[in-house]
């Protein structure tokens, strides 16, 4: 408790440090969501359509799943140099496998009903995919959103040792000096951060959706 | 390559460090996972306490984890098998439940039939019928926790994180490659092998 304190208390009185650490891991996570859902998504639908194609992409993808996400922040370095943008880079790669994964299965196993009597209908391809397949499609692309928004967070938390900045910073000097007060001005904010993104996610889930079906 | 080829024995050393480290981790975390599954399978409520506790810990970032350990163990082995043995629970907690749920009925009367008690029937009926689901748990946990033991370098556990960590200190491509390569190879062998065991279990128990 008494370490609690005096972290709480250093946050207090360094505002301006904390805060840019904060903004940085914010800003880094978002905007590597926001990259993975748009590559994520349309190459979702792109698959759909050549078979062939989509079992290369999804195993390739899941390879991807297998290498540890230090390793790729840490061959981002020698790639992109250090700053805010390799971490990007390697936080959009660590982001892209389930958003990918998770909207080309829920594409893909619609209920084929459904898409018959929009045939019926006499819908085409594209009102189909529109009208039928994308918000069938939601939940799955959803719970995608939010396994690859927990795991980004925790991924962010690695790129201070790329020289990204971010939480991990605290961290990362806490570990260095053996400063246990410090460790948890930056353990804190990041567990609770994550915990609460993964409950606003589930709730938004819950409410938009109704309860969790598959995964 | 030519530290690679130099350094074969460093890099075994250090695999062998990450495969223990994550074997002693699954094997702590599935101890657990099975006392708090046997407990809580037919107690709803309790079960949903565990569960709920178990995805808190999976929620929190590996690092994050390891930071609020360390004051509390310091650095090395300690904090990383707690922390890793900790991460693998909610996967295993579900798997041996759900195993465990999935005994039928008239399988567990005709046991009591028999006369076997609570005991033996756990151990001789429900538990081997359980253990295809268990040991897919065992493979998502194992394949999981080889990944995150990298981040355990930072607290000196060693391991494949370590020679990632040096890479990145020394600016050496070469040392991220292998400890990224390495690290994923093992992680997709003990996918392939454990789910191979899984298919032979039900096609015995099948035949």
């Amino acid at each position: 408790m008494n370490l609690l304190s005096e972290a709480f208390a250093w946050i207090l009185n360094n505002p301006a440090e904390f805060n840019r650490a904060l903004g940085q891991h914010l800003l880094m996570s978002i905007t590597a969501i926001a990259f993975a859902l748009g590559i994520g998504l349309p190459l979702a639908v792109l698959i759909l359509r050549y078979g062939k194609l989509a079992a290369v992409a999804i195993n390739s993808v899941n390879g991807l799943r297998t290498l540890p996400s230090l390793a790729i922040l840490a061959i981002m370095m020698p790639i992109l140099g250090i700053g805010l943008w390799p971490s990007i880079v390697a936080l959009t790669i660590l982001a892209l496998p389930p958003i990918l994964i998770n909207a080309f299965i829920g594409l893909r196993d619609v209920d084929p009903d459904a898409v018959e009597a929009a045939t019926g209908m006499g819908m085409t391809e594209r009102q189909i995919l529109h009208k039928i397949r994308i918000p069938l499609a939601a939940p799955a692309m959803f719970a995608g959103l939010r396994t690859a928004s927990v795991q980004v967070l925790a991924g962010a938390t690695l790129a201070p040792f790329i020289g990204g900045g971010g939480l991990g910073d605290f961290i990362a000097i806490g570990i260095g000096a053996m400063d246990p007060s410090r460790l948890l001005v930056g353990a804190v904010p990041i567990a609770l951060l994550a915990l609460g993104t993964e409950f606003l996610l589930g709730q938004t889930e819950r409410l938009m959706f109704g309860e969790r079906r598959a995964a | 390559m030519t530290w690679t080829y130099k350094n074969l024995g460093l890099i075994a050393e250090a695999a062998g460090q990450h495969l223990i480290l994550s074997f002693l981790s699954v094997l702590i975390g599935c101890a657990i996972a099975l006392v708090l599954g046997i407990v809580s399978a037919r107690r709803p409520r309790l079960y949903a306490t565990f569960l709920t506790i178990a995805g808190i810990i999976f929620v929190i970032p590996s690092l994050a984890l390891f930071a609020f350990l360390i004051p509390i163990m310091g650095l090395g082995m300690k904090p990383a098998l707690t922390g890793l043995s900790s991460y693998c629970l909610l996967i295993l907690l579900r798997n041996v439940v759900t195993g465990l749920r999935s005994v039928p009925d008239d399988v567990l009367d005709a046991a009591d039939g028999m006369g076997f008690s609570r005991w033996q029937r756990l151990i001789r009926i429900e538990l081997p019928l359980a253990l295809p689901l268990i040991v897919s748990g065992i493979r998502i946990a194992l394949v999981t926790v080889i990944g995150i033991a990298t981040i355990a370098a930072f607290i000196d556990a060693g391991g494949l994180g370590a020679i990632i960590l040096q890479g990145i200190d020394q600016s050496w491509p070469e040392k991220i490659i292998v400890g990224g390569a390495l690290t994923a190879l093992i992680a997709i062998f003990f996918d392939l092998s454990l789910s191979w065991t899984e298919r032979r279990m039900l096609r015995w128990r099948q035949g």
